[in-house]
């Protein structure tokens, strides 16, 4: 009997146990004018979260490898360049960084007599690039580090110098083993774009947040929102699941 | 005249308090074939590995072609032109075609067209006996050749002199000929090699000379004949009776 209802208890809630009191869907019913008016006004907002996580997840993508390279170091003060970047960073949370990048950084540019305004585009994905290359670095170094050292060596000896050998060697074999876990970054990159709406970015959650506060619909409105980053990062997972199978099947 | 290829004037090398290699001086002229051997510990592949770079050495002097091996980049550089090396196991580029892995360095590393390139890795391809499988994966080919692809990648650098850091032994026994028959073929056409094996029979065929390291020291070194037939030392007798009892 438990269990019955624990599985189609997801059911009566969505179905509005039957009670119209509880769910007024109409806010967003596309058979209405308002209805379709406040979808579009709520979906309008993917462009945002979606061009603030690609261009923050690049970022991030470049950042880390720079990041990871020195841990690769046969020097420790080298390594201890890349040790410190991922302690410091990784320990910060997101919406604390943000606040710092967003009202923090403009007065810090000031002092130094520059006049660089941070607007919340950029403010969020200047956070969620710096706060993400912690872990990319991690994923490019545990990555590379596991490519087998006679690699390396082996390009040494044909007279490939340090550049040559990660780009032409080790990189392309290591890419293989850091692209599964570097998208599982970019789905957290997705998800944690919802902050930039505590700086005034219109994207998904700032205009969900938006419309709750002249609808009062929160339940309806925010199932909403859930389901649009669910259709994002599953299209993501397709995207990088159809990217492994290419890099795959020349493999071996 | 014979000319000096390699030379190391008492070297050491330490891992940490660990006495790698003790005082190793050894000279190998212009052609001459060297192998080395001992057993496992006792730093053999550690010498080969110093003489490219690979490992440093802390005291004493390596010298290749009269250049001296040092921190500088270009010493390095200059030394690993012209030093090939092959690897126990291996280590051809996986995510590369047999081609791709023997033009890579001729390409990046020399400058050579990609025609060249390509013309000179056919050239030694057919040297190693595998001309027709340029175009397929290392994972694709048996041990023992992709050994020989090894060797000809090594080769495609035109190196004045060759290491081979024990070639053969990570084979299936089957396959150990056709990778010794190719290195024989090398030796009998005046290539200079340095090699570390257990391989008695083609130490016996191409040797000048023979050195028998233990802890870290040369022990015993001499032409061939010498070595085999009158081992001065205990340590190397009893290696060789080991190695050569069945």
């Amino acid at each position: 009997m438990k269990k019955i209802l624990a599985f189609s208890l997801p059911f009566l809630i969505l179905s509005g146990c039957g009670s119209s009191s509880t769910w007024g869907w109409y806010v967003i019913d596309p058979r209405t004018n308002t209805g379709w008016i406040n979808i579009k006004f709520l979906i309008s907002g993917m462009g945002d979260t979606i061009l603030i996580s690609v261009i923050a997840a690049v970022i991030s993508i470049v950042l880390g490898l720079l990041v990871a390279l020195p841990a690769l170091s046969n020097r420790w003060p080298v390594r201890m360049i890349n040790r410190v970047y991922v302690e410091f960073v990784r320990s910060i949370p997101l919406l604390p960084m943000l606040f710092w990048v967003f009202y923090g950084l403009p007065i810090v540019f000031q002092s130094m007599g520059l006049n660089i305004p941070i607007d919340p585009f950029w403010g969020a994905i200047i956070t969620l690039a710096i706060s993400d290359s912690a872990f990319t670095a991690e994923i490019y170094r545990a990555g590379i580090q596991s490519i087998p050292k006679g690699q390396s060596e082996a390009a040494q000896t044909i007279g490939l110098n340090y550049g040559q050998s990660m780009r032409y060697v080790i990189l392309p074999q290591a890419i293989r083993r850091i692209l599964p876990p570097l998208a599982n970054q970019f789905i957290y990159i997705v998800k944690m774009s919802a902050f930039a709406s505590v700086i005034g970015m219109q994207e998904l959650t700032r205009r969900a947040n938006e419309l709750v506060v002249t609808e009062y619909r929160p339940l309806e409105i925010y199932t909403l929102l859930i389901l649009e980053y669910l259709v994002l990062v599953l299209i993501i997972s397709a995207g990088v699941r159809w990217l492994e199978r290419r890099m795959g099947s020349d493999e071996r | 005249m014979t000319e000096t290829a390699i030379e190391l004037v008492g070297v050491n090398k330490w891992y940490g308090t660990f006495h790698v290699l003790k005082d190793i001086n050894l000279t190998v002229e212009t052609g001459q074939k060297v192998v080395i051997c001992g057993p496992s510990g006792s730093g053999k592949s550690t010498v080969v590995r110093c003489i490219n770079r690979l490992e440093e050495h802390q005291k004493g002097q390596i010298l290749v072609d009269g250049v001296e091996l040092t921190n500088d980049a270009a010493s390095v550089n200059r030394i690993r032109s012209e030093v090939g090396m092959v690897f126990q196991q291996f280590n051809l580029f996986p995510h590369l075609t047999v081609l791709d892995n023997l033009t890579l360095g001729p390409v990046k590393a020399r400058g050579l067209t990609k025609k060249e390139a390509e013309e000179r890795a056919r050239h030694y391809l057919e040297r190693v006996h595998i001309p027709d499988q340029a175009e397929k994966r290392p994972g694709q080919l048996s041990g023992g050749q992709q050994q020989r692809v090894a060797i000809a990648r090594s080769l495609c650098m035109e190196p004045k002199v060759l290491l081979f850091d024990e070639p053969t032994s990570a084979l299936d026994p089957e396959m150990i000929s056709e990778v010794l028959d190719v290195m024989v073929d090398l030796a009998n056409e005046g290539m200079t090699m340095v090699v570390v094996t257990h391989e008695m029979g083609f130490a016996r065929k191409v040797a000048d000379n023979m050195i028998f390291m233990d802890a870290g020291e040369i022990v015993e070194h001499g032409p061939p004949e010498e070595f085999f037939g009158a081992p001065r030392s205990e340590r190397c007798q009893k290696f060789l009776s080991q190695i050569l009892q069945h």
